[in-house]
This record gives structure tokens, sequence and C-alpha cells, in this order.
């Protein structure tokens, strides 16, 4: 394998810029990753609008760090509170929860952490080795292979992940809405703009990000507050003794062995990855007895899936331009703020940039390994943050971000508009990926399709001319026809269920 | 009466029918005409979308009635043991308008520091002294570090010329 571009990369993340905007992206991500209620996806949100004046190397190179640190705080958080605000650290903190509160809360922290380094450096590696050899794939992909990939992605975000397959799709009609808002990039026409100017260029994706993640969640929660101060167990400086590590090892390895291939995958996600690796230790450890007691085993193997499966999803997000989770999504939307396009042509057009951005992951993830083994006391203490500052602060910072883009106050409408809704999908249980997933891809799949029929002079059958599309087609029927094939193979028809849960 | 209670989720249908209705509607107002560098057009996208959503509010709507309901999201600082609190919820909002309908008449650290003052105290907090100051150290140190940092101009407003 030809190492030559990464090295590139790696002089390039090297520049003591570079370096200085990963250490504040892995600070940052950290620090707002620890604090409950914002997720990394909020976190890179929030900071979009601050690095449009940044090189666009650098503001990847700063979102790298975000994102990682926003991984490796959230398990700080579930392990101490037992309320885990992530979907994927939900598994962790089973086991890391229990574990703090029979006073091994050094050691959850520590296999959570060095777990973490070694399944985001394990997954990294597997991108580099991996991205270059899907691109060369796609570059070869035409305009329907294109269309099936994406309506792949949507569909299957919708229908796999959360636990209605409707409400997904609920959700994903409403960003396809979203989407079409705009003058059409082919015709010139106006779309659902109801004769606003400001709605003509579309709505920035930056404003519906921001209202969805931050003010709809300040929102939900300022609407539940705890009266009570959740408890937070007391934590010195994580340490791991030789026990410890001799049963933490193999986790680790076999929880990145899940965690890579379903981030790659869409809708992989990280929830399935770490639910796997937790049933798989408990079942092959030799101290099952100390599950649902508080098991190193229980805590390494699913945060090193966690972070395995963020390592994944870069690779479509890079070698596609497929974002499979919230926080691609919104990295994409970034690149595409810069003027990128997004894509299979991203190595060849911007190797600077995608070898940068891969070296810093390698980086980002030594900074966080040797910024949370010391300072995890310090990070416990964001904990305490009083509930007013923060979620009033969340709130400052949402409408800071969306006003800075454009300057311009209807801006904060929109942010407003977008934040209820958000705030209702929140209350009624609406999944809110599928909705970010179809603002993005939702103008891209259009796109596509009226290429690919564009080329083949309106002839339909262009869509299934090419193998590949073909075999997509198939998955997305399976994938659709699931519950039904169940159903049907299930012994006593008796009983129909309709719910879909 | 009844059979509307605890079926608050009707309303969720109800609105992705709206949208479904409005995005129909905004697409067959589209021109038909269709070229042959572009066969497709600019019509089925929306007609397609609003369809979806059509289908979707009536399939939820069936859902919700024969019992169904949506599971609600939970997190580090949400207790869903207590009814909704939607006297903070209001009193954000509340924040919130101001802030937009300020921040072109009196620029942005004032209604910056208003909208931060104003979400501490829907939210409960009652420190006369140190939430106004954390409000406008906030402001004003934002509206600096936008202004020397980043080279964006935030709205000075009716502070023009003293900041």
């Amino acid at each position: 394998m030809d190492l030559g571009p990464l090295m590139e990369g790696f002089a390039t993340a090297a520049t003591p810029m570079n370096l200085l905007y990963a250490t504040i992206g892995v600070i940052l991500g950290t620090a707002v990753g620890v604090l409950p209620g914002i997720g990394p996806a909020m976190t890179v949100a929030l900071l979009l609008p601050v690095t449009y004046s940044l090189p666009p190397t650098s503001a990847l190179i700063m979102f790298a760090g975000v994102y990682y640190g926003g991984m490796y705080g959230g398990s700080t958080t579930s392990i101490l509170l037992n309320t885990p605000g992530e979907s994927s650290s939900v598994v962790t903190a089973i086991e890391g929860n229990l574990m703090a509160k029979r006073g091994r809360a050094a050691q959850a922290l520590a296999t959570a952490a060095i777990g973490s380094f070694v399944a985001g450096t394990i997954g990294t590696a597997l991108l580099v080795a991996c991205a270059p050899i899907v691109t060369k794939f796609a570059v070869s992909m035409g305009a329907p292979d294109y269309f099936a990939v994406m309506l792949l992605a949507l569909l299957a975000v919708s229908a796999v992940l959360g636990s209605s397959r409707l409400r997904g799709f609920c959700s994903l009609g409403l960003g396809l809405a979203i989407g079409l808002i705009g003058l059409d990039r082919v015709s010139g026409q106006p779309r659902l703009t109801f004769g606003q100017a400001e709605l003509a260029d579309g709505i920035d994706i930056v404003v519906v990000a921001v209202a969805i993640f931050a003010l709809g969640e300040a929102l939900w929660v300022a609407a539940h507050l705890r009266r009570k101060a959740a408890q937070i167990i007391p934590v010195g400086q994580p340490w791991m003794g030789r026990e410890d590590w001799k049963r933490s090892w193999k986790p680790w390895l076999r929880g990145t062995a899940y965690g890579f291939p379903f981030g790659a995958l869409p809708a992989g996600g990280a929830e399935i990855p770490t639910f796997l690796s937790y049933i798989t230790e408990k079942r092959l450890s030799k101290h099952r007895d100390e599950f649902g007691k508080g098991a190193i085993e229980g805590v390494a193997g699913p945060e090193a899936a966690n972070n395995a499966s963020a390592a994944g999803t870069l690779v479509p997000m890079l070698s596609l331009g497929l974002p499979t989770n919230a926080t691609a999504a919104i990295m994409l939307a970034a690149l595409t703020g810069f003027g990128i396009q997004p894509g299979p042509l991203l190595f060849q057009k911007e190797p600077q940039l995608v070898w940068g951005l891969i070296a810093s992951l390698f980086i980002g993830n030594a900074l966080l390994l040797l910024l949370n083994l010391p300072l995890a006391p310090a990070w416990a203490k964001l904990l305490q943050i009083p509930r007013p500052y923060l979620y009033a602060g969340i709130l400052f910072f949402a409408s800071l971000g969306a006003y800075a883009v454009n300057l311009q106050s209807f801006d904060l409408v929109l942010l407003l508009v977008f934040g209820l809704v958000g705030f209702m999908m929140r209350r009624f249980g609406l999944p809110i990926l599928p909705l970010i997933i179809g603002v993005i891809i939702g103008p891209r799949i259009e796109r596509q399709l009226r290429t690919a029929l564009s080329v083949a002079g309106g002839d339909v059958s262009t869509l299934w001319s090419e193998p590949l599309a073909v075999g997509i087609y198939v998955i997305i029927a399976v994938l659709l026809l699931w519950p039904l094939l169940v159903r049907l193979l299930r012994r006593n028809p008796r009983r129909p269920r309709f719910k879909d849960a | 009466m009844t059979f509307l209670r605890g079926r608050a989720e009707l309303g969720v249908a109800a609105f992705l029918a709206l949208v479904g209705v409005v995005v129909l509607v905004d697409g067959l107002g589209l021109p038909t005409v269709s070229a042959a560098a572009d066969p497709v057009g600019t019509r089925p996208m929306p007609l397609v979308v609003g369809t979806m959503l059509l289908v979707c509010a009536v399939f939820l709507a069936v859902d919700v009635v024969r019992g169904g309901r949506g599971e609600v999201e939970g997190g580090e600082d949400v207790d869903l043991d207590h009814p909704s609190d939607w006297r903070t919820v209001g009193l954000l909002l509340v924040a919130f308008v101001a802030n937009i309908v300020l921040i072109d008449r009196l620029g942005f650290v004032i209604s910056g520091a208003i909208l931060f003052w104003g979400s501490c105290f829907a939210l409960g907090s009652r420190h006369l002294v140190r939430d106004p100051l954390i409000s406008v150290a906030l402001s004003l140190g934002t509206f600096y570090g936008f202004y020397s940092g980043l080279g964006i101009h935030l709205p000075a407003g009716v502070l023009q010329g003293v900041l």
C-alpha cells in the first residue's frame, strides 16, 4: 500500500497552526461532550459558523478533534452520571456506572479512555486502508448507481434505526421537504419559497442543524428539567491494575471488530455494535457473575465498538460523500459550505485536505489519551455546572451561530420554527437523524436522478441498467419487506401485530 | 373529547398532512415543460415528497388510534416523571423572540445579554447580581471575540461608537 499521501497528510496536520486547531477541537469536543445534553453532532453544529473564516483543512481538522473528543467526553458522563445522553453510550453506561458505584470509577474511565484510543487508532488505520479502495470503485459508478446508493442510505436510516419505522419515515419526509426549499438548481424555478427572497437560496443547513439539535434539545430539556440534580460519583486519577489490563485488551479488539464495519454501513450506527459487543463479552467473560454488578469487560468492549464505529463512519463520508450519522452529515455540510464538493473525487481533488484530516485523527486520538487520563477529575467538575447557565448558554450560542452565518434576523425566525419542530419530534418520538440526512441527501439524490435520465435521453430503464444498482435495489426490497417476511415466517399468524416496534 | 385525550400525537399526523398538502400544491403549480436536457424537470420530486408525507400522516394517525405511541426522548437532565413544564418553555420562547426583535434594533450585545439572562431566569436562576453580570460579560466577550478573532462584525446597534 502506498503510504506516501498519508505521510504528506501528517506534514499538513503537524504544522503548528493545524496542531493548535486539533488541540482546540479535542479540548472543546471533550468539554462539550462531558456537558450533559450536548452530543458531538450539536457541538459540531454550534461550532460550524465559527470555522467559516478558517481555511477548510484547519476547520475539518478541528471538527475531527471535536468528533472524537465528544465521544470521549460522552463516556465520562455516562459512567459518572448513569443517564447517557448519546444512544451510543447507553451500553457503556450499564456496567460503567455500576463500576463507579462500587468505587471503581477510576478503572472504568481508564478502560474507556485507553479502549477508545486503541479502537480509534485501529479504526483510523482501517480507514486509511479502505477509503482509497472504495474511492477507486466509486469513481466508476454512474449516476444510476449513485441514485440507488443514496436511496439505500435514506431508506436504511429511516427504517433500521430507532424503534419505529413509521416515525422514521415521517421524519425523513419532513427533511426532504426542507431540502426542496429554494430555487431549483437546473431550471431556476422557485420551490416552496412563498415569494420570500430570503428563501431563494434554500435554507442553510447550519440553521436547520443548530435548530433541531441545539434549540430543540434545550427547549425539550427545559420542559422536563430534573428538579433534583442527578448524583455525580466523585472520581480521582484514572488508572488500571494488571488484572484490569488482562481483562480489557481482548474486549477492546473485539469491540473494534464489531464497530468499524457497522459504522461504515449506511444506518449501521453505533447502537448495534455496542450492544453486540456487550452480549459477546458477557458470554465470553470468565467473570460472568460480575455482569450486572460492574464488569470491566462490559465497559471496555462497547466503548471500543463506539469509537471504531466513529472511524468507520468516515469511510462512506470521505469516499462516497455519504453521511451515515448526524455528525458526519454536519461535517459534509461544512465541506459544501467551503465550496468543496463531497464525493468520490474528493481524494483526487483535495488530497491535502483529506489526508491532513486522516492524519489529524491519529494525532487527535493520541492527544485525547494524554488529555483525558490526567484531566478526568477536571472534566468531571463540568458536570456540576448550574443547569440554567448550561441551557441558557446553549440558546445563546445557537442563536449566535445561526445569526453569524448571514447576519440576518430572518435566520433567527427560521431557527425558532425548526427549533419548535425539533421539540415536537422529541416529544412524540420522531427520530432526528432521518430528517438531517433527508435535508442533505434530498437535493443530491434528485440531481443524480435528473443527470441519469438526461444522459439516457429520458429512458427510465437506465436506473436499473447497472448490476450494482440492481443489487442495491434488492437490498432495499429486503430491508423494506423485512417486517413482512418476519411476520410470514412466524408460526402463529392468529395475532397479527400491526404496531411497528 | 375523551377520544382525543392522550392522543396528542394526532396533531403530529395533522402537521405532516399539512406540510404534505403545501408541498403538493406548490409542486403542482410548477410548470410542466420538460427539455431534452432535463427530462425529469422540477415537478416529480415535490410530488413524491408531498405524497410520502400524506401517506405517512395517514399511517401515523391509524397507528395512534390503534394505541401506538412514539417513544419520548430521554436524556441526562430529563426527568419524564413530571408533566411538561410549559411555563419555562413559554418564558424561554419570550426571551428568544425578544432577541429576534431586538438584535437589529438595539444590537447584538444588548439583545444577546437579554437572551441569556432571560433564559437563566426562565430556567429558575434568581441571582439578581451574578446572572446579569455573566450575561453582559458573555455578550461583550462574544462581540469582541467575533470582531477581532474571526473578522465577523456583529451589529453594534445603539451602542455604535461606544463599542
